[in-house]
């Protein structure tokens, strides 16, 4: 927050010349009909995305040479706000004279940067980013009909956010990569979940298959994972450091020196220990035990015994720990 | 020629108004508290106010209407106060109000639902009322506090505040009314209706901006939200905003004299309006008539977004609103269109029309005229009023509106 935060935007003023002029006069408004097609020996492909309830809806016509697969002509209809049918009719404007193949790869960030007034100023403020979207799924849709296959055939990656355009690889690796641990920081590297939001968690504008806060979640957990498993094989191979262990992993090394040096010299006496806790206490590291059997009455339980666990301890596995009798 | 039908948002301050507010900025500037003449000259004035203001709502000498900033500070006072006083420092926790209250009413029930109260948001009817007996069966031993609006903002659709009240009475509860949209439109007399608060705001009836009431029934307990010295009986501090009480009172007394003389002028353009309106096809409007507030119009226009709608009054220079989701910051549809809109289409579609006692003839006139010609343009764009049917593929997106409680 800061001054310019202060007193809100309006919307409409956020919209580029090029969106407000579209807004008023659409020039691809319209339909085009199978006969008129027909007649001039063309294919007419009409093809539809989104809904009313949604709150967004367009419809687009493509009259198509078959024997170029160029797009002839183009015309949309669309039920929407100002950015959408703005958006809509420079989708249909990019498409004609293209062929479908090359239609296909028309994007959202096309149409969007095709409505900017200036390269560096944004045509529609972020929360209308999405209106620009339908256009790149309404072009697959007339392609997949045209080409008989299914639209998401020419999607290669899982798009996660769909305003961004950023991909659900690329998220995990940037995540990975930069160890990023808020949904901010995913915003500021790659920019997705900074438009309409829809990505971030359910509950937005659209529903999504894929929200950044679980996708920060399991990548989080892959990497925690992937970190024990280094950490273990480390241990393994005798180099893991004690303080960067998991706790489980922590137990788990001091059973092990427990086991291998100490456990039998007090079982012999008749007693044992177990490992009740281990704790973090700056600069040590603090492992509380229990003594069972004899050693918990034995006089040298909290000095001669305790003094051969905690220096065992220190030299197989950390300076740092001290070794606490319950 | 420029038309303003949003006077539900907010509306324009009456000349007359103006004029009482005058001398109180540069003339009587004094500070009402002080001992000398410069403040204590503003008293008269300001009881007068006062009188206008206890006149306009039939509120009994016995009862507190503390100024307050706006209605919002009204309502977080109630509904905070509620929770100190019987969820911190009594024995209750739950607070019963309904899905299409104002923000200010649903934000700091959010809020208070943080810090441990129960809150249930009632639903409302396909009229947009919330029914009297569904109040009554929410009613536990714990709850603390009624809380239902008089009148819908959207709507205008007006809830029966009058069982609700005897509902509340009858079972201990405490009960408020955010009063916005019915005092200064409706007649509000508070010896024939019982609650024990109820906000209002002087914006809404030709008042200024930034300044609303607090009606509290008989000295009712209410732990103040603004500490600070002995204001307003020390129910709530500050320095008393002259000017604008003065404005307020003003506001109110124009508002309500000849109040159904008022209304009845105001209803017979709405109506006018609305039947024109409805002359376009596949287009429906929100409410009975006879249980609405005069001034206001909830009209869905099948094939026109919301956005697309505004933006077309907006260049022919009418003022309107829309719950569309388009419209608003966060893209979240509007709650109360959702909780009332059949396939979520109104909370695309709806276009809200209010108007005033400034609203003319001729006014109403080029509303219409524009309206439709805007209805025609945006129905020759769009898809969903689009005539021929896809030739293949034309299945519909399946979408979700996510509606929070």
């Amino acid at each position: 927050m800061a001054k310019a935060d202060m007193l809100g935007e309006s919307l409409w003023d956020a919209y580029s010349n090029k969106v407000t002029t579209l807004m008023n006069n659409p020039q691809h408004q319209g339909e085009i009909f199978e006969a008129d097609a027909e007649s001039r020996g063309n294919k007419l492909i009409v093809a539809d995305f989104g809904a009313e309830s949604c709150g967004d809806a367009v419809r687009l016509y493509w009259e198509i040479d078959p024997a170029t697969d160029k797009i002839i002509d183009s015309k949309f209809k669309s039920f929407g706000c100002g950015t959408a049918i703005a958006s809509s009719d420079v989708m249909t404007e990019l498409c004609i004279g293209k062929t479908v193949q090359e239609a296909v790869k028309i994007t959202n960030i096309d149409v969007e940067m095709a409505l900017r007034d200036d390269p560096e100023t944004p045509a529609v403020p972020p929360q209308k980013m999405h209106c620009s979207v339908m256009a790149y799924d309404v072009i697959k849709k007339a392609a997949g009909l045209y080409l008989g296959v299914d639209a998401e055939s020419f999607e290669e990656e899982i798009i996660v956010c769909e305003c961004a355009r950023v991909s659900l690889n690329t998220l995990k690796e940037v995540i990975k990569l930069n160890d990023l641990k808020t949904v901010e920081e995913i915003t500021d590297y790659t920019k997705a979940g900074g438009f309409c939001k829809s990505c971030i968690k359910p509950g937005g504008h659209e529903a999504m298959d894929y929200y950044l806060v679980d996708i920060l979640a399991d990548t989080r957990k892959e990497m925690d994972e992937e970190k024990m498993k280094a950490a273990a094989d480390a241990q393994a191979m005798g180099g893991g450091k004690f303080e960067e262990m998991t706790l489980v992993q922590q137990i788990k090394a001091v059973d092990a020196i427990i086991d291998e040096n100490v456990r039998q010299f007090l079982i012999m006496d008749g007693g044992d220990m177990e490992i009740i806790d281990i704790k973090k206490a700056d600069p040590y590291i603090d492992i509380y035990i229990r003594y069972l059997g004899a050693c918990s009455g034995c006089a040298s339980s909290a000095t001669g015994t305790l003094y051969a666990i905690e220096s065992t301890l220190k030299e197989k596995l950390s300076d740092k720990i001290r070794v606490l009798p319950i | 020629m420029q038309v303003y039908l949003d006077n539900n948002a907010t509306t324009m301050c009456d000349p007359k108004v103006v004029e009482a507010m005058l001398p109180f900025f540069s003339e009587q500037y004094g500070n009402p508290n002080s001992l000398h003449k410069f403040g204590s000259s503003t008293h008269p004035a300001l009881m007068n106010a006062i009188n206008q203001t206890y006149k306009a709502i039939n509120a009994s000498d016995n009862d507190d209407i503390v100024f307050t900033s706006c209605a919002t500070e009204s309502n977080n006072w109630v509904l905070q106060s509620v929770w100190i006083d019987h969820v911190l420092n009594g024995d209750k926790n739950h607070i019963v109000t309904t899905e299409v209250e104002h923000p200010s009413i649903l934000s700091t029930c959010k809020f208070l639902e943080e810090q441990g109260v129960k809150v249930t948001y009632l639903p409302v009817n396909e009229e947009g009322v919330v029914e009297a007996h569904t109040v009554k069966s929410f009613i536990t031993d714990k709850t603390a506090l009624v809380s239902v609006m008089w009148a819908s903002n959207e709507t205008g659709m007006i809830n029966p505040i009058k069982e609700i009240g005897e509902i509340c009475k009858e079972k201990g509860v405490l009960f408020h009314t955010d009063g916005v949209q019915a005092v200064g439109k409706i007649p509000v007399d508070l010896q024939d209706v019982h609650v024990d608060f109820l906000s209002f705001s002087a914006h809404k009836f030709h008042g200024p901006k930034g300044i609303g009431g607090l009606y509290i029934k008989d000295s009712q307990e209410l732990s103040p939200l603004m500490h600070g010295g002995e204001q307003m009986g020390g129910r709530r501090s500050g320095t008393l905003n002259v000017p604008y009480i003065i404005g307020m009172g003003k506001a109110l007394e124009l508002a309500t004299e000849n109040i159904e003389e008022t209304m009845a002028k105001i209803r017979a353009k709405r109506d006018r309006l609305e039947d024109a309106l409805l002359e376009l096809s596949d287009t429906f409007t929100v409410g009975n008539r006879d249980n609405r507030t005069p001034n206001t119009i909830l009209i869905s226009i099948k094939g026109v977004e919301g956005e697309g709608m505004l933006w077309d009054l907006n260049n022919g220079e009418i003022g309107a609103s829309t719950g569309s989701a388009c419209a608003s910051e966060d893209l979240e549809a509007n709650t109360v269109m959702l909780a009332i809109g059949a396939d979520n289409e109104l909370a695309h579609t709806g276009i809200r029309l209010s108007l005033s006692r400034f609203t003319t003839d001729a006014e109403v006139d080029y509303v219409i005229s524009h309206f439709k010609n805007a209805v025609a343009r945006l129905r020759g764009i769009s898809s969903s009023f689009a005539k021929q049917a896809p030739t293949k593929g034309g299945e519909v997106q399946e979408c979700e509106l996510h509606h929070h409680h």
